[in-house]
């Protein structure tokens, strides 16, 4: 079965899903970020099929993008988890419901 | 020396702001020395005008022009005064006068802690009657139209401590706005339709026959003189003079002889030229004054209060002078201002050292044979007494006398109730004088002790102003006794009699004698009566003059009332329920609206995401539908 597109889009679509439905049911703050992150690499997949498609490497210079912002949100947000951590010895999201207040 | 004017009421602006902004500081006798060295200099510069408006080089008014006021469009209104016969007879009376009340104040206020505000405040007030009289237009007069205002409401409620004292000033002050706005009413009208306010243009264009139509003119004439009614407390706004009392006794001398009050006839004399278009407003100038004097006079006779006996004879004075307006002898009119202020300076202060000896007691019930204890005092409000009632010799005789022979040529019924008043005057006056001086002392042994004769300060005023209340009448002779009336001519270039009756010697001297005879016959009267020192409680007539009238009761249940009625009813449907219930009202649904928006903040981290990704799609299914 030869690979085309289509498998590439679907493929991605199902990552994106599988980030959504994490991100949504999880507690745990670091599987929440592992699922961001398996939403942005979806794109990323996304874009370089388009790309490899319609024959066009801006789409490629857009994964570049998105690369560096998920390292410097990776680097970001494991401090903020890191930081949690220390203050609550906890990295349960529902524990973070002091701003209702 | 009329280009210099503008010292007159510089001095007293001066010595108002030393006085004022240092008055806390300042030692008394030095704030005294102060505003009546200053008064002192007004009255000197005032001199020299008068006499240089007397010589014979004299033509015409001066109008130094100092800066412009008011510039917009063709509106113009320079900050002048003018200088004439009229303004410079005025500036003599109110520095001349101001100043022996100013002397007799520095004694009469030694003891107070606020004497220095009190020089300020009296500065202030002669400023702004030297405004007054001085500016050569209405807005200038305006001004000092409304200083005196403030001046008389500040003095009035000099004593602020007192509850009553400062309803009296305030009163003061409400019956004298009301007669502002006529005032400023008229000023209108006459920018309106003559586009200029000052006295030279209007008068000239007056004079020349402007295409105006006459009602216009009885519009004018009529808002002046309710404007008026106020500041010279006539019939119906004149309440507010008695209550006057609540100031220091100076102040009411200054407020009832030297300025304010004459303000309204100095008013009316200026307009002569407007009032003399306008006969059918003289008519109701003239009623008014003539009721106001029978009114006051009948209240005077029932008063037991010192003060009060002599505010109700300034309105009933006062009432004379607008009646003699009111028959056009304006001349005459002036006069009597000149010679009331005199006499009528004298007996306030004169009554005031009364007050000053009794420490305190203006009761006439609780005086009686004062006389022995202080002479000078004595003497000198008996001169007062006597010129006021019109006794031949002293001043108010032949200014009385005039005005009576002017309401006599103009309609025998008005004369008769003239004659009618002027008998009360004598009536009450020496009432009063008996009352206080004559008998045997009814106060209490404390106060007997107490009493002695007022210190120099005091007394030098006093005998000053009974000489002036002697001699201030030979300037306008009568006709029978002169052919020149010094005074009358005097003021000829700026105001002049008009639609004078001339009687004969024999009707004139007939006249002169009806009104001694029933003085003399009244002061007669008054001290039989006055034997009789058992004092019961008033009933009939006498408990209706000794409570005013019930004017005050009157005024109270159909105005006051009234009035206060429907602000509560304002305050408490459309100020609380109506104004305020919208503000509130919005206030309470932003909070309401809160409380439940809040809710939506639950504070879960998982829900928020549930909530941005349903925004998401929903962002989606939008721009996927709708958006092209």
């Amino acid at each position: 079965m030869p690979v085309n597109s289509t498998h590439y889009i679907f493929l991605s679509l199902l990552l994106f899903s599988i980030g959504i439905m994490g991100a949504l049911m999880r507690r745990n703050a670091i599987i929440i970020f592992m699922c961001i992150e398996l939403m942005l690499n979806a794109v990323n997949l996304l874009l370089v099929a388009f790309s490899k498609m319609y024959v066009d490497t801006n789409a490629q210079l857009f994964v570049f993008f998105i690369m560096v912002v998920a390292a410097a949100e990776v680097a970001v947000g494991l401090a903020v988890i890191v930081m949690m951590y220390r203050k609550v010895h906890s990295v349960d999201i529902n524990i973070l419901n002091r701003l209702k207040h | 020396m009329s280009h210099i004017v503008y010292l007159v009421p510089l001095f007293p602006l001066i010595g108002f702001l030393i006085n004022g902004l240092f008055w806390k500081s300042m030692p008394k006798s030095l704030g005294g020395a102060i505003g009546s060295l200053a008064i002192l200099a007004s009255f000197i510069v005032s001199l020299g005008i008068f006499f240089e408006v007397r010589s014979a080089g004299f033509h015409g008014p001066v109008i130094v022009r100092l800066f412009d006021f008011i510039s917009s469009g063709t509106l113009h209104v320079p900050f002048a005064f003018q200088v004439d016969a009229l303004s410079s007879l005025f500036l003599l009376i109110i520095t001349g006068v101001g100043f022996l009340i100013h002397v007799y104040s520095t004694s009469y206020m030694h003891e107070d802690e606020g004497m220095v505000k009190y020089f300020a405040y009296l500065n202030l007030f002669v400023f702004s009657m030297l405004l007054l009289v001085l500016g050569a237009n209405y807005v200038i007069m305006f001004i000092g139209w409304e200083g005196v205002g403030l001046c008389s409401y500040l003095l009035i409620g000099f004593w602020f401590k007192n509850r009553d004292y400062t309803n009296a000033a305030k009163k003061a002050f409400v019956m004298n706005r009301i007669g502002d706005l006529g005032f400023l009413v008229g000023m209108l009208l006459v920018l309106f339709h003559f586009g200029t306010l000052s006295y030279k243009e209007l008068f000239g264009m007056m004079n020349s026959g402007v295409s105006v139509s006459p009602s216009v003119y009885n519009w004018i004439a009529l808002c002046f003189f309710i404007g008026a009614t106020g500041k010279s407390a006539q019939i119906p706004l004149y309440t507010w003079l008695p209550d006057a009392m609540a100031g220091p006794t100076p102040v009411s001398a200054l407020i009832h002889a030297a300025t304010m009050v004459t303000a309204g006839i100095y008013m009316i004399a200026r307009s002569g030229v407007l009032y003399s278009l306008t006969p059918g407003v003289l008519h109701v100038v003239a009623f008014i004054g003539l009721a106001t004097a029978i009114v006051a006079a009948t209240i005077a006779i029932c008063q037991y209060d010192i003060k009060k006996v002599l505010a109700y004879s300034t309105v009933s004075q006062l009432g004379f002078m607008f009646l003699a307006l009111g028959v056009g002898a304006y001349t005459t009119a002036v006069f009597h201002v000149m010679t009331h202020a005199f006499f009528k300076a004298l007996l306030f202060l004169g009554s005031g050292s009364v007050i000053h000896a009794m420490g305190g007691e203006q009761d006439i019930r609780k005086m009686g044979g004062l006389g022995k204890h202080m002479p000078v005092t004595r003497a000198t409000f008996l001169i007062g007494c006597l010129a006021i009632s019109g006794i031949p010799g002293l001043s108010g005789f032949f200014s009385k006398d005039e005005i009576l022979a002017n309401v006599f040529g103009h309609s025998a019924v008005l004369y008769i109730f003239a004659v009618m008043a002027a008998m009360m005057t004598a009536f009450y006056m020496f009432r009063l004088y008996f009352y206080t001086f004559g008998g045997k002392f009814r106060g209490t042994e404390e106060q007997h002790h107490h009493l002695h004769e007022s210190p120099a300060a005091m007394t030098i005023p006093l005998v000053v102003l009974a000489l002036l209340s002697i001699v201030g009448g030979y300037v306008g002779l009568p006709s029978v006794m002169s052919h020149h009336n010094a005074f009358a001519s005097f003021l000829a270039p700026v105001v002049k009699n008009f639609g004078v009756h001339h009687l004969s010697h024999g009707t004139e001297w007939g006249l002169m004698g009806l009104s001694v005879a029933v003085s003399v016959i009244m002061i007669g009267v008054a001290y039989s009566t006055t034997r009789n020192v058992e004092f019961k409680e008033n009933t009939g007539l006498a408990k209706v003059l000794e409570n005013k009238w019930y004017i005050d009761e009157l005024y109270d249940a159909t105005i006051v009332r009234p009035l206060a009625a429907l602000s509560k009813l304002m305050d408490t449907w459309a100020e609380r329920r109506g104004i305020d219930g919208i503000v509130n009202g919005v206030g309470k649904t932003v909070r309401w609206g809160g409380d439940r928006l809040r809710l939506l903040q639950s504070g879960h981290v998982g829900s928020y995401i549930f909530v941005m990704v349903l925004g998401i799609v929903i962002l989606f299914t939008i721009s996927f539908f709708w958006v092209k």
